[in-house]
């Protein structure tokens, strides 16, 4: 009926009445293939000896289809799709810009690694429980986060990688889990519930939820709107995402809880899809309010990156550490935000990329000197490098990553970030990204001191002893997978920084961004 | 009709923002829920209250037949109510769990993840 019905009327007005590009599809593709081999895994979840190599090969296909997608919207414009045919802005809009496709490329390059390590680190019972499928399903979110170009469709996404992470992160039914995924879980819900909050009032105000209408339509509505209420408040739910201080107590409380693959997983991805939404949202929808916002946002960024460093300093446990560190990170990322030039900003696109690396990597760290050592804490770790000098090295080198120290990946956008700063004269963000840099340096040194350099410390008038959990040389090899973009990354940054340049460059001027949505300019 | 809502709504958030500053995890639950049938509403005042009919196409027409109302807040507040519930169930489980691990919904006694008192990493060596 239907089919008769559209064959006697005029539907161009609306809905797409051509066939998109077979090309095309490459833009949903980074999400319709994590949540395919997901449902594949789930339907053969009593098969627990082929999840982990069908996770693998569903990893390898969204690596690849994710590098496509970098590679074409590098070379041409942003490319967009919008869900059933109907014109935008009634349809649902896909837009991968140079931004989202950077960092789906990088969390699906972390994922996949982490994938490997899983066969060591993740039992028959983490198997059982349904660790594959909620990898699977956590990418998809993680992804279509990155490519939705619709406000509300994020939303969706965010709500299905926390419903993911929370699966993961009580995988095991540990005490300490259990704890640490209660403050997680409400306190997430609460910062989601709030990205809600200001979208219900994005609505109110726009009448629109996609982001390319909202850009073209902001600057009619700036007089009259409550444009500012609505910064505010996506700074606030996005902060508590991305674990911003004063909003970020809920890292430290869980991030060490789960398995140290998932860990590693959180720590390069979740937060970094906060830092994510805030660029996409202040930078590219509410630019002006951005530029009245920029001194709350650079005291944020200071407080977080120096107190989140100074808690590093604090704790004997190795991945609490990293928990800390992980926040610091994050305010360097926020300093570029903060900034708002395309300096400061291709400076926090590399960092995130950095830290996606880095953070994954630290987290594997710690569970291989765990591996070696026999424990996380600082006071019974001790003479690694007698038991392994290659993991004495890969361990220098994430010092120096973590560090932003030559010749690791972390130094590069660390000097875009104080360049852009000192252009800014706000000697004072500068001044804080040098002082937590040569915080992380104590901090990182001391745990590299301690675990790797001294001989093992006797507890109790006896040595800690390792038992083996897993295979010993899978772990070094991950370990050494991550080192090496790390350690590319920081002898030749000159294309990330290219790629850097442009994704801040595509948010500062949307115009390419809002013609990929609306071809002929109507809608 | 907005103004009611609009005061309904600041009454649901004042509500919902009270009972999760409790330390107790099933109050800060019943606020969890309270809070997000306060942003439903609000979506659904968000999209304007109208008076107008469902936007049902009548049989033999291709477009609606006069004003209709605008069908997607509630396709919105669908989608919130759905995620919102499903949360809210994993929560209650959770909080359940974690009653029966820990021994308390006391959130000051909650310490399993983080134990008071933990010691500094050593200075030297």
């Amino acid at each position: 009926m239907t089919g008769e019905v559209s064959g006697m009327t005029d539907i161009s007005g609306a809905m797409i009445t051509a066939p998109v590009a077979a090309a095309d599809w490459l833009v949903i593709a980074p999400v319709v293939v994590p949540l395919v081999f997901g449902a594949l895994l789930l339907m053969f979840r009593h098969e627990m000896r082929w999840h982990g190599i069908v996770a693998m090969i569903g990893l390898a296909i969204l690596v690849g289809v994710d590098a496509a997608l970098l590679k074409r919207v590098l070379a041409e414009a942003p490319l967009a799709m919008t869900m059933g045919r109907w014109l935008p802005p009634f349809g649902i809009s896909f837009t991968a810009d140079a931004l989202g496709a950077v960092f789906a490329l990088t969390a699906g390059v972390v994922a996949l690694i982490c994938a490997v390590f899983s066969f060591r680190d993740i039992g028959v019972s983490g198997r059982r429980y349904g660790f594959y499928p909620f990898l699977m399903l956590m990418m998809a979110g993680v992804s279509g986060a990155f490519l939705t170009g619709d406000i509300f469709n994020l939303y969706v996404w965010f709500e299905v990688f926390v419903i993911a992470s929370f699966g993961l992160l009580i995988l095991g039914s540990e005490k300490a889990q259990i704890d640490g995924a209660t403050k997680y879980a409400i306190l997430n819900l609460v910062g989601t519930t709030l990205f809600l909050i200001a979208t219900a009032y994005l609505y109110g105000t726009f009448g629109t939820l996609n982001m390319a209408d909202i850009a073209r339509k902001a600057d009619g509505l700036r007089g009259t709107g409550p444009l500012m209420t609505l910064a505010t408040l996506y700074l606030l739910a996005f902060g508590m995402k991305a674990a911003a201080f004063p909003v970020n107590f809920w890292l430290p409380a869980s991030y060490h809880t789960p398995r140290i693959v998932i860990a590693a997983l959180f720590g390069a991805l979740l937060t970094k899809i906060g830092v994510y939404a805030l660029l996409r949202t202040l930078v590219m929808l509410f630019p002006v309010e951005r530029g009245i916002l920029a001194e709350t946002i650079g005291w944020v960024a200071a407080a977080t990156m120096i107190l989140g460093v100074l808690g590093a300093l604090a704790q004997a446990d190795t991945r609490r550490a990293f928990g800390f560190l992980v926040i610091s990170s994050v305010g360097v990322m926020l300093a570029g935000l903060a900034l708002g030039s395309e300096t400061g900003l291709s400076g926090t696109i590399f960092y995130a990329v950095h830290s996606m690396l880095t953070m994954g990597a630290l987290y594997m760290l710690a569970g291989m000197m765990r591996e070696f050592g026999g424990s996380f804490s600082l006071h019974e770790l001790g003479g690694l490098y007698r038991l392994s000098p290659l993991l004495t090295a890969i361990a220098f080198l994430l010092v120096l990553a973590a560090a932003g120290l030559p010749p690791a990946s972390g130094l590069w956008p660390k000097i875009l970030l104080v360049k852009a700063a000192l252009e800014a004269s706000a000697w004072w963000l500068a001044g804080a990204i040098l002082l937590t840099g040569f915080l992380t340096t104590i901090a990182m040194g001391r745990i590299f001191l301690l675990a790797f350099w001294r001989d093992a410390p006797a507890v109790d008038g006896r040595h800690v002893t390792a038992a083996a959990t897993g295979s010993r040389s899978l772990g070094q090899g991950v370990l050494i997978a991550f080192a090496m973009p790390i350690l590319l990354i920081g002898i030749m940054p000159e294309p990330v920084i290219r790629i850097a340049a442009q994704a801040a460059h595509g948010l500062l001027e949307s115009a390419p961004y809002i013609q990929a949505v609306f071809p002929a300019g109507g809608g | 009709m907005e103004p009611v809502f609009a005061a309904l709504v600041g009454l649901f958030f004042a509500v919902g923002i009270y009972l999760m500053l409790s330390k107790h995890v099933v109050r800060i639950l019943l606020g969890v829920v309270i809070f997000g049938n306060a942003v439903n509403l609000l979506i659904f005042t968000a999209g304007r209250i109208l008076r107008e009919v469902a936007a049902i196409i009548p049989e033999g027409a291709d477009t609606p037949v006069g004003p209709i109302s605008n069908p997607l807040p509630q396709a919105l507040i669908l989608t919130a109510i759905v995620i919102s519930f499903s949360f809210f169930a994993f929560l209650l489980v959770l909080a359940y769990r974690a009653y029966q691990e820990i021994g308390t919904d006391d959130t000051d006694g909650m310490r399993v993840a983080e134990p008071a008192g933990e010691p500094l990493p050593p200075i030297g060596y």
